[in-house]
C-alpha cells in the first residue's frame, strides 16, 4: 500500500468518524435518547454503503479507502455493545435485546440491498 | 375582533424557546476542539484497522479473525474509557470523544461483519455465520461487562 493509500485512509477514518458523530447527534437529538436509535441510524446506513461498494466491486485500493477507512469508521461495534450494555444496566433488558437482534437483522437486510443495487449499478 | 384564548395560547416567548431548543436539537452546537478530537480518533483507529487487515488478510477463508478480534478489542476499551472516563476522572473535553467516538468507534466495524456475514450465507455456511453473529454479540457484550467491573472494582480499592 503507497504512502498516499495511507495518509487517504488516515483522512477518511477521521471524516468517517465525524459524519458518524453528526449523524448520531442528529438523530438522537430528535428521536430522544430512550433507545440508540443515533447508533442504529448509522450503522443501517454504513451497511448499505459498504454492501454498496462490495457490490460494484472495485480495485483493492478503492476497496480499503472506501470500505475499511472511511465506511469502517462511520459504523461502530464498539458503541452498538456499550449502548446494549448500558441498556441492561438501568433495567431495561427487553430494549437491550431488541437492540442486540434488531441491529443484526436489519444490518443483513442492509448490507444485502446494498450490494445488490451496486451489483446493478 | 376578539382574540380566543385557544388562539393566545402559546405566549410567543414560549413559542420561540421552543422553536430555538427545537432547532439546538436538530443540530447540535459543534465544539471545534471536541470535533477535531473525533476526527484525530477516527484517523488512528482506521490506520490501525487497515494496518490489521492488511497483516490478517491471506489467511484460510472462514471466521473472520481480524474483524472480530478489532471488534472485541475496540468494545473492551470504549467500556473500559467510557466508564472511566464518566465515573472516575473529571469531565474532560477531548478525552472521549478522541479515544471513545473516534479511535474504538474507527476501529471497530459493524458494516464488515454485516458484510461477512452476508458472505457466509452466500455459501450456505449457516452454522458458521449462525457462530459468528452470536459469538460477536456475546463476547462483545460481555466484553464491555468486564470492562466496567474492571474500572469498578479499581474504585472500590482506590
Amino acid at each position: 500500500m503507497s504512502l498516499a493509500t495511507w495518509v487517504g485512509v488516515a483522512l477518511l477514518g477521521g471524516v468517517g468518524a465525524t459524519l458518524r458523530f453528526l449523524v448520531d447527534a442528529v438523530v438522537s437529538g430528535r428521536a430522544g435518547r430512550a433507545f440508540p436509535l443515533g447508533t442504529l441510524a448509522v450503522n443501517l446506513s454504513g451497511a448499505v454503503a459498504l454492501g454498496f461498494v462490495a457490490g460494484l466491486a472495485v480495485p483493492e485500493t478503492a476497496s480499503v479507502l472506501a470500505g475499511t477507512a472511511a465506511i469502517g469508521a462511520y459504523t461502530t461495534f464498539s458503541t452498538w455493545m456499550l449502548e446494549t450494555q448500558r441498556l441492561t444496566e438501568d433495567g431495561e433488558a427487553d430494549r437491550a435485546l431488541v437492540n442486540a437482534l434488531l441491529s443484526l437483522a436489519l444490518g443483513l437486510g442492509a448490507v444485502a440491498l446494498g450490494r445488490s443495487i451496486g451489483a446493478h449499478w | 375582533m376578539p382574540t380566543s384564548p385557544d388562539l393566545a395560547l402559546p405566549p410567543p416567548r414560549a413559542g420561540l424557546r421552543r422553536r430555538a431548543a427545537k432547532r439546538q436539537r436538530l443540530m447540535p452546537r459543534l465544539d471545534r476542539r471536541e470535533v477535531a478530537a473525533i476526527f484525530a480518533g477516527g484517523a488512528a483507529g482506521a490506520l490501525l484497522r487497515a494496518a490489521l487487515v492488511r497483516l490478517g488478510s491471506g489467511g484460510a477463508p472462514g471466521w473472520p479473525w481480524t474483524t472480530f478480534g478489532v471488534n472485541l478489542a475496540g468494545a473492551f476499551a470504549l467500556g473500559y474509557f467510557a466508564t472511566r472516563l464518566q465515573e472516575r476522572l473529571p469531565l474532560s473535553t477531548y478525552r472521549r470523544p478522541f479515544l471513545g467516538t473516534g479511535v474504538c468507534g474507527a476501529l471497530t466495524t459493524f458494516s464488515t461483519l454485516q458484510l461477512e456475514l452476508l458472505t457466509m450465507l452466500d455459501a450456505h455456511r449457516y452454522g458458521l455465520a449462525l457462530g459468528y453473529a452470536s459469538a460477536s454479540i456475546v463476547a462483545g457484550y460481555a466484553t464491555v461487562h468486564l470492562a466496567t467491573a474492571v474500572v469498578r472494582r479499581a474504585r472500590v480499592h482506590a
